[in-house]
């Protein structure tokens, strides 16, 4: 490149752009390395950044999937807005893609932070981190030295747990209170850290906009498809040879992203879309599928935050979700009776059939209570963990008669965050 | 303008009181707890679902007054 030349950016037309500026060895990338591989970060007025954005069409990465632009644009159209809050607590047990960014591409997202707290007028900056998320919170201090802030940055490393990363929890706990959820509205941008408008955004979104901020909305569209354009990063899990966290573009075919981390390891039974709180799809429809909102959303699935488990046609559908209906039964934050109770219920009810020692109309009863439980929590969680059970009933439900006459032999799956404990107790991620 | 219910879960202890006031509007679950099918308040329940909101012992019951969408 010649002196005179612009400054550095990846092509948007090429796979990795968003992770373009990753070292070979997997180290932080430092400030240097990080404007050699992105150039400079541009100070860009308010408004041009959030007609970018809109243009760009970005989307909320952290699971809600929620227009970025729209976020931006209504906490700054609040008074005395307070934090712009970087949700890096990534509880989804089997997802990966914050603590990569932030451990490998920390300047990057704080550039992101950076720009989105200056354009909507807010204070501060504040990092939430997992208590476990050491690489992550090393890279970030490091990266932090190393730069000349106009607004002063803060990490916060908190609980762990499902349902600490949910966005009120997070403001509870930054507040000085438990990290469990809120019953809202209030939400975060109307009255969140402090009690002002809080803006939080997951780190893949803010990373996202910092490349927007660069190389405006247009190059952000090169890769996707005009309704979802961009990439995404997917974190592939279970039965591939190579699961870790891989950016792709929206518009890829699912059976390209199992490629991409290595190829299955056995045939496919189905894969987990979305996490934990997801969505089951059978082979036959992931064998037709898109990474596009409208080609999940026909088999009822989200992208969420990018997780995709593939289940090998060695372990079992049913027994593999009863296992997560138990799991996120447990991982409630004990606040809702019908969160408490009904899941509770639910996973022993699920296991029941799954097991073969469910009484007549059990199934019915569940189903039942899917629908009377959904939407009776202060936070998604219930209705995450109902997804998931149904979803599980609709794709593998017919086996359960097999299972009702004999027993199933299949072997765990050993699906990330389930392990059994090691020395009797579960160790809290 | 019409009345609109929401319950909130995390205050609710499942006294029961709001079905024993107001079956027209809440039912039971399996737990005790109440299941609100419809959020809006017919007009002739509206000072009932007030009496109501007033005696839950831990005020879980939030009434909000939202305009009609015409």
């Amino acid at each position: 490149m010649s002196a005179a030349s612009p400054a550095a950016r990846p092509d948007g037309g090429r796979l990795p752009r968003l992770l373009a500026g990753i070292e070979p060895d997997g180290s932080p990338a430092g400030l240097l390395a990080h404007q050699r591989a992105y150039g400079p970060m541009p100070r860009i007025p308010a408004e041009r950044l959030f007609d970018e954005v809109a243009r760009s069409g970005l989307r909320g990465r952290g699971g809600a999937d929620f227009p970025t632009a729209r976020k931006l644009q209504a906490v700054a159209s609040r008074r005395n807005v307070g934090a712009v809050v970087v949700n890096g607590s990534e509880t989804e047990p089997a997802s990966r893609k914050d603590r990569l960014l932030m451990a490998t591409l920390p300047h990057l997202v704080l550039d992101g932070a950076q720009t989105a707290a200056e354009a909507v007028g807010a204070r501060e900056v504040i990092v939430k981190l997992s208590i476990d998320a050491l690489r992550p919170a090393d890279a970030l201090e490091r990266a932090l030295a190393e730069r000349t802030d106009r607004l002063p940055v803060s990490l916060v490393e908190g609980a762990a747990g499902y349902v600490a990363g949910e966005e009120s929890a997070v403001i509870n706990y930054l507040g000085g209170g438990p990290a469990i959820p809120r019953f809202v509205p209030p939400r975060p941008y109307e009255r969140g850290y402090r009690n002002r408008p809080t803006l939080l955004q997951n780190p893949e979104t803010l990373a996202q906009l910092a490349l927007i901020a660069r190389f405006g909305a247009s190059w952000f569209r090169e890769l996707g498809s005009d309704a979802d354009p961009g990439t995404a990063l997917t974190t592939m899990a279970g039965a591939v040879a190579e699961p870790g966290v891989y950016e792709m573009a929206f518009g890829t075919p699912l059976r390209d992203l199992l490629v991409a981390a290595g190829g299955p390891t056995e045939p496919i039974r189905a894969v987990l879309v979305g996490g934990y709180f997801g969505t089951w799809t059978t082979w036959a429809e992931t064998a037709t599928m898109r990474l596009s909102r409208a080609d999940l959303a026909e088999h009822g699935a989200a992208l969420g935050s990018g997780v995709l488990i593939a289940l090998g046609e060695s372990a079992c559908g049913l027994h593999e979700s009863a296992r997560l209906a138990r799991y996120l039964a447990d991982q409630s934050a004990g606040q809702c009776g019908p969160c408490v109770h009904g899941l509770n219920a639910m996973a022993e009810s699920f296991a029941a059939l799954v097991d073969g020692v469910a009484h007549r109309g059990e199934r019915d009863r569940l189903l039942r209570w899917a629908s009377e439980i959904r939407g009776r929590g202060a936070c998604h969680h219930p209705n995450g963990a109902i997804r998931l059970i149904t979803s599980a009933l609709d794709k593998f439900g017919p086996e359960l008669e097999r299972h009702a006459r004999e027993r199933c032999s299949a072997p765990p799956a050993d699906l990330p965050g389930l392990r059994p404990p090691a020395g009797g107790r579960r160790v809290p991620r | 303008m019409s009345l609109q219910v929401r319950i909130n879960p995390i205050a609710c202890d499942a006294h029961g009181l709001c079905v024993e006031l107001l079956p027209e509007l809440f039912r039971l679950d399996d737990w005790g707890y109440p299941i609100l099918d419809n959020a809006v308040v017919p007009d002739d329940l509206e000072s009932l679902a007030r009496v109501a909101a007033d005696a839950c012992p831990t005020l879980a019951i939030v009434i909000e007054e939202t305009a009609t969408i015409a």
